[in-house]
């Protein structure tokens, strides 16, 4: 029953794809020259005018170069002109430490608010202030304060990371279930044994929620953040590349943001599901 | 009774009610019990026996007054005090091993891991839950829920067990069997136990002095009474025993009635001295004076008794 609704769900998926790219090959596909017209001026106006082509790139062309790049991901010729991966591996080693960093600050900074009714009052208001700002926003203040612009791309990952974290930590903390700490409590178990083997077990589906909200968030700031900052990373490439005028370029790095956000939100996932336990 | 074990001394447990006004559930709440004495309260459901169980247990703090244990003032749990909870409360994290396991880790901090394992399966054996050890709360029935938390109580070998309707999803043949196990592990280690149930047979059974409660809110410990039944009773000629229905019918004439009247038709009723019953004689004595005050039991007429 299961196993024939997957795999008709993904013929469907395989025909809507074939749908996609069907349309979009007939949308794009060249048509006969639309005016004659000097070879100078020609020259000028390039394939779109002279061929009647579209400026947008179809499916083949940008599987042609799509190939061209999965060939090549790693080559760097200068500043300007480096391979795919070269420019992922940017994005996501920024994304890693500023997420890494949020981590490390979000689940012991929450264990606390959460196990401490005091500091969880006395907290809100400043979490609550803090949240709604867009990371972006911080860029200036950063740039201005760290005067490195990788590390300031770093900096605005930690801080659109750490909240989602922080909260649920909280939230996962402040909520485990009374009768799962009055067990520990009737056998004795110290602060530590209990944070450990009791709160932390109870809330670690919250908390890997909040991680998996977070890197959500983190890899939608990451491409933002470095067309701002620029140098490197895929933000940068795809607006390189729109100087360039290269939409190809520009329709891959698209694709390839989202597989990468896609398996970054299917690792955590996968994480989430290993410390989810039924009740 | 010269050796209060446990001395609940007036204790209260007040929660702040609608617009500001507290709700009393019981209040100036006293009771004792003996080293190694197995009692068992019976009340209506919401009447407060987990509040006081709670207390006893040092996860609660009473309103007012105090429990001593062992001649101490109690501030908190200790391993001393064991619980079996009303609703299981096991981790659902862990296996059925896991779960106990954790309570003998916790009680004996430098046992390797082979010996708390081999420890805690003595005890999973013991509640029949044998080939179950690896399986999560969450594939057990109620029932064997219910085993696990037995088992993991047992297995720390406390000073006392505190025991919230721990039978209660039970068929009658496990009940039966579990029963058993946990009134001689009670008998061999001298364990004293505190047992709330709302089955009359299995407090006449089990105990050796039953704790009546009247209906909340602002219950009160009406009655106890003294199981006349031998200590080495047998489960099977229990019925057979001259006092046996006398003892019965008692308790179910409180549960019936006299638990909803007891307040209003018992205004001179002191808290300190709550009436010792004892069936089949004459006499009534109050519990903790020595004084035998003259009072015929209603139900205990000498055509009853031996
Ligand atoms: N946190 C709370 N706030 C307000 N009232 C409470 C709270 N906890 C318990 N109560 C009340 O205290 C009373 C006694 O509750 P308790 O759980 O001790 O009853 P019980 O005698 O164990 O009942 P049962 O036999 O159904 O388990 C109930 O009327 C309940 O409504
Ligand atoms: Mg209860």
């Amino acid at each position: 029953m299961t196993s024939s609704l997957r795999l008709r769900a993904g013929l469907v998926s395989i025909v809507l794809l074939a749908a996609f790219l069907g349309i979009w090959h007939l949308a794009t596909r060249s048509t006969a020259p639309v005016a004659t017209m000097s070879p100078e001026y020609a020259k000028l106006m390039g394939l779109t005018a002279t061929q009647g082509k579209s400026a947008m790139p179809g499916p083949i062309d940008v599987g042609a170069k799509l190939w061209e790049h999965l060939k090549r991901p790693f080559y760097d010729n200068g500043p300007n002109d480096k391979g795919l991966g070269i420019q992922l591996g940017y994005s996501i080693a920024r994304v890693g430490t500023g997420y890494l960093l949020a981590v490390l600050v979000a689940i012991p900074l929450g264990f606390l608010i959460g196990m401490s009714p005091l500091l969880s009052k006395a907290l809100d208001p400043f979490i609550q202030v803090l949240k709604p700002i867009s990371p972006l926003a911080w860029m200036p203040l950063a740039l201005y304060t760290i005067k490195d612009s990788s590390i300031s791309a770093i900096f605005v990952i930690f801080i659109c990371s750490i909240w989602p974290m922080l909260l649920n930590t909280v939230f996962g903390v402040a909520s485990v279930r009374k009768e799962w700490i009055n067990v520990a409590r009737t056998l004795e178990v110290g602060t530590i044994r209990r944070a450990f083997t009791v709160i932390l077990p109870a809330a670690a589906p919250t908390i890997l929620t909040g991680m998996r909200i977070s890197i959500g968030i983190a890899w939608l700031v990451i491409v933002a953040a470095e067309m701002l900052v620029g140098g490197t990373g895929i933000g940068y490439f795809v607006w390189n590349e729109w100087n360039n005028l290269s939409i190809t370029n520009v329709i891959i790095a698209i694709l390839l943001i989202g597989v990468v956000g896609m398996l970054l939100d299917q690792i955590l996932a996968r994480f989430t599901r290993m410390v989810t336990f039924p009740e | 009774m010269t050796d209060k074990f446990i001395s609940i001394e007036g204790i209260a447990k007040r929660y702040p009610g609608a617009s500001g006004a507290t709700t009393t559930i019981f209040e100036n709440l006293w009771l004792s019990m003996a080293r190694g004495e197995f009692c068992c309260v019976i009340g209506h459901s919401g009447c407060g026996k987990t509040t006081v169980l709670n207390i006893l247990a040092g996860l609660d703090a009473p309103s007012e007054g105090t429990v001593i244990v062992d001649g101490q003032s109690i501030s908190g749990t200790s391993l001393d005090r064991a619980v079996i909870f009303q609703s299981h409360a096991l981790l659902p994290w862990r296996t059925v091993l896991g779960n106990v396991a954790y309570a003998v880790s916790s009680k004996w901090r430098r046992w390797d891991r082979a010996k708390v394992k081999a420890h805690a399966q003595t005890f999973i054996d013991l509640v029949g839950l044998t080939g179950s050890e690896h399986k999560r709360p969450s594939e057990l029935s109620g029932g064997m829920k219910q085993r696990v938390g037995i088992a993991r109580a047992l297995s720390i070998t406390p000073k006392m067990m505190l025991m919230d309707e721990p039978f209660s999803a039970l068929d009658a043949l496990t009940r039966g069997t579990l029963q058993d196990e946990v009134r001689r592990i009670c008998l061999e280690t001298g364990q004293t136990a505190f047992m709330i149930t709302h089955d009359v047979d299995e407090a006449i059974y089990l105990a050796d002095k039953i704790f009546l409660m009247t209906n909340g809110p602002g219950a009160v410990l009406a009655e106890v009474v003294e199981n006349p039944l031998p200590r080495d009773r047998g489960r099977t000629d229990l019925h057979r025993h001259p006092l046996y229905y006398a003892l019965r019918n008692h308790i179910i004439d409180f549960l019936v009635t006299r638990s909803k009247t007891f307040t209003a038709e018992t205004p001179d009723h002191d808290p300190r001295n709550v009436p010792m019953v004892h069936i089949g004689k004459p006499g009534l004595t109050i519990a903790a004076s020595d004084e035998p005050r003259q009072t015929r039991i209603p139900g205990t007429s000498p055509g009853l008794t031996a």
